[in-house]
């Protein structure tokens, strides 16, 4: 229940498996958060707990092609994580300590490394953190090469089909569609993104989610000199320019009503967006501006997803409140899903992620 | 209590029939325009210092030109007059506007949009060489700059803006090479009852098609555009004429347009809903024949409705009597009827006018799979038709999305129309159903550094 990224690779891997899957998307795949999104396709800055699952993501961004039959534009760019200042600088080192760990290198630079090697970059910045297998990709195209990578693969993706009743009873899911489709299912998949909760709530599991808005900005095309993906300690911008030349960035929250699915970008945030962007990178100041947008997405209380068995209900499987990071982790969920569905296991640590973080249901 | 803030957005024939309305009411509107001068398009102001005098640059329209600068020109002190500002977006009853690289925002009671129109742009194989422009672009560059797009310009279109820029560049002296009208011309013959709805309009475009032909410029209507042809500039315009055999004009510019499309995006980021208009393949925003478009918006001329500076100047007007009435403040009764009967009239001649120069839908639909369709991106028509086809894009959004055609400079405002009837024929789809480039902020670019001023103490 739900075309965005997540649901689209969780309904390829099924099909890859030969389990009979149904997709059923409100509106077009990838049309909310998984397409409107930044387009960072990072592990380095995530939380802990998610890096294990990003790095397992990356091998299969590594094979996009032969998964989805289309490269999605990822390019392996870097991402360049900025300090503001030398408390940065060591909260970075300690991170790259961290995530040694996991099996994730990252490459600190001093203020020296960090000119020699990214001139456009403000003397101002202290310091930053290199992640050589991060970069970036084309968010519009991946929930749609996934959703026809799965119709391909035998899953049936149902565009424009909204779920308007679903419930479990003695022969299992029963969901009911706005046209009148009525479906019977042994296993429920809940990857409704920002509409999660509610789905979760139907099942009587607690899982309060705020809406948030996440603004871009784009700029016309430029000669293509920033490289490196940029994001900064603390999160005030994330940058990246594409091939073609047009810089994206992006900053603030902008308004979103869950109920209309309208969503509007707060200029306020565009301006500070823009006056972040120049300050990082002063040869900015000169293009134009040509668009704005944002689009729906939830944010849970501790800014990680919920990704695991329902706490109430046997057969249903969450995936969803990616907090604004999620496409990364798209492919991955998805795979994971599915190895919850056939195996009933899977080999990825997911156990920060359950639902059951929030509080036993009907617990206050 | 202090007076309602209204803002009116552009001094075109709307724009300034509806300021000098409020004035009259007592009120100090904001006016905030794009160009230097008063006058829209159609009346468009030169530079400073040029010399061309008022019958040389309006013609038959001089005597209503000079009125509407006059009205203007009595306006100046009793308005808060914004020349040369752009107003990129708008929200939360806010105006956000860019003047010299200097942001502000215009808080509003009731805003005015009179933000005008474009020309319809169909490509055709050979379109991006240098040397092609639209109608409105030769237009400017005749009255804003007086030069001329070309020494030997071939007219391609349809429309009453096709004859009128014509007859404008031979009266200027330029070199018209002919004028190539895609409409056959049994079709204005059949409008002629409409179109006598306006019978001085109808006189207009008789005279102007007249000095042409008295000036030996060729006149084909009927035709089917085939190519701009040339090395490195336009050099030839190909085209098949009315009874299909292949002929050639030598040019060295090509103007081209296929009449009017209003200027929707404001009104589209102020909440208007825009709804399509099947007998002039338009989307136009939704507002009542005062033009309320609710909450606090109202719109007027050709951004709201085309229908010529006439029309506008009336929408103005009626729009602002509109406006002043929903603020409790007095409005004639008697003069808003009239008003909107005059409008009436103009519509009635307006649907003629699109019977007798209809939007050649055919020759958009039918692009070549190489021509480029749209232009900033360099996205071809075969890639549109690819994106609906095998991407499964149902509409022109989500093909945006997917191949980028619209996410370049011009904002889709070039190969929107296009790109709607290459998508809907190559899905078998009414082009209603593939629906239109949804509006985004800026309205027009706007420069980075002008946005980052306007947010001095950001934090990282």
């Amino acid at each position: 229940m739900g075309g965005g990224l997540a649901g689209c690779s969780a309904a390829l891997h099924l099909a890859g498996r030969g389990i009979p899957t149904v997709l059923l998307e409100k509106g077009q795949v990838g049309a909310q958060a998984s397409g409107v999104n930044f387009g960072g396709v990072r592990q380095q800055g995530r939380h802990l707990a998610e890096v294990p699952l990003a790095l397992r993501s990356r091998a299969l961004w590594a094979r996009m092609a032969e998964l989805v039959g289309e490269d999605l534009e990822f390019r392996v760019t870097g991402h360049l994580r900025l300090a503001r200042h030398a408390e940065d600088m060591a909260l970075l080192e300690r991170y790259a300590a961290d995530v040694a760990a996991l099996g994730l290198p990252l490459q600190l630079l001093g203020g020296n490394a960090l000119r020699e090697r990214f001139p456009w970059l403000s003397p101002a910045i202290p310091g930053a953190s290199f992640c050589a297998s991060d970069g970036q990709a084309n968010p519009r195209l991946a929930g749609p090469a996934f959703g026809r990578a799965a119709r391909r693969a035998g899953a049936d993706v149902r565009e424009g089909e909204e779920a308007v009743a679903v419930e479990r009873d003695g022969r299992g899911f029963r969901t009911v569609t706005a046209a009148g489709l009525e479906l019977r299912s042994r296993v429920l998949l809940n990857t409704a993104g920002a509409w999660g909760n509610r789905i979760a709530e139907r099942f009587g599991e607690k899982a309060a989610m705020r809406t948030i808005a996440p603004q871009m900005v784009v700029t016309e095309p430029a000669p293509h000199v920033v490289q490196p993906v940029l994001g900064i300690v603390g999160g005030a911008i994330y940058l990246r320019q594409i091939e073609r030349g047009n810089v994206i960035f992006g900053t603030g929250d902008g308004i979103a009503d869950i109920a209309t699915t309208r969503h509007h970008v707060l200029p306020a945030n565009t301006l500070a967006g823009a006056a972040i962007a120049c300050h990082l990178v002063p040869h900015l100041a000169p293009l134009q501006i040509i668009r704005v947008w944002t689009g729906i997405e939830g944010e849970t209380e501790d800014f990680i997803p919920v990704i695991g068995p329902s706490g109430t209900t046997p057969g249903l499987f969450h995936a969803y409140g990616f907090s604004g990071h999620g496409f990364q982790l798209g492919p991955v969920v998805g795979l994971i899903l599915s190895e919850l569905v056939a195996e009933g296991r899977t080999e990825s640590p997911i156990a920060p992620f359950a639902i059951g973080r929030f509080g036993s249901p009907g617990s206050r | 209590m202090s007076d309602p803030r209204v803002v009116i957005v552009g001094a075109g024939p709307a724009g300034v029939r509806a300021a000098e309305a409020f004035v009259a009411a007592g009120l100090r509107p904001v006016v905030i325009d794009e160009a230097d001068a008063a006058g829209g398009q159609i009346y468009r102001r030169p530079p400073a210092g040029f010399a061309r005098p008022p019958s040389a640059l309006y013609g038959l329209e001089a005597g209503k030109a000079r009125r509407l600068h006059a009205a203007f020109a009595a306006l100046r002190d009793r308005i808060d007059h914004r020349p040369g500002t752009l107003a990129w977006n708008v929200w939360d009853r806010v105006l956000h506007t860019v003047r010299d690289g200097v942001l502000a925002q215009v808080p509003y009671d009731a805003l005015v949009l009179c933000t005008g129109a474009m020309d319809r742009v169909i490509p055709l194989p050979g379109w991006t060489l240098p040397g092609v422009f639209t109608l409105g672009g030769a237009q400017v560059a005749l009255k804003a700059q007086g030069c001329a797009v070309g020494r030997r310009v071939a007219f391609l279109g349809t429309g009453p803006l096709l004859y009128l820029v014509a007859h404008q560049y031979r009266k200027a002296g330029a070199g018209v090479a002919a004028v190539l009208d895609t409409s056959p011309y049994g079709l204005r013959v059949r409008s002629l009852p409409g179109l006598l709805a306006l019978p001085a309009l109808v006189a207009k475009g008789l005279w102007y098609e007249a000095r042409l032909r008295a000036a030996g410029v060729p006149i084909r209507t009927g035709v089917t555009p085939l190519a701009a042809a040339g090395e490195g500039a336009v050099a030839a315009l190909e085209y098949a004429d009315g009874a299909g055999a292949r002929r050639r004009v030598s040019c060295d510019a090509v103007a081209l347009g296929y009449g009017l499309k209003p200027e929707t995006q404001l009104a589209e980021l102020a909440g208007c809903r825009l709804a399509y208009d099947e007998p002039q393949d338009l989307w136009l925003p939704e507002c009542d024949a005062l033009g309320r478009a609710g909450n606090g918006l109202y719109l007027a001329g050709d951004g709201a409705r085309i229908g010529g500076a006439d029309a506008a100047e009336a929408a103005g007007r009626l729009a602002a009597l509109a406006c002043l009435g929903d603020l409790g403040l007095a409005a004639d009764g008697a003069e808003v009827l009239r008003l909107r009967r005059r409008l009436r009239r103009q519509a009635r001649f307006r649907l003629a006018l699109e019977a007798a120069f209809p939007f050649p839908a055919s020759h958009a639909a039918g692009l070549p799979d190489d021509v480029v369709l749209c232009r900033c991106e360099g996205v071809t028509a075969g890639q549109v038709r690819a994106a609906g086809l095998e991407k499964e894009a149902a509409e022109v959004n989500r093909a945006k999305a997917l191949v980028r055609l619209g996410m370049g400079r011009c904002q889709g405002r070039v190969c929107g129309t296009a790109g709607r009837h290459v998508l809907a024929a190559a899905l078998g789809r009414p082009v209603a159903a593939v629906g239109q480039l949804r509006a985004q902020a800026p309205v027009k670019p706007l420069n980075l550094a002008a946005a980052a001023a306007a947010a001095p103490d950001t934090p990282l």
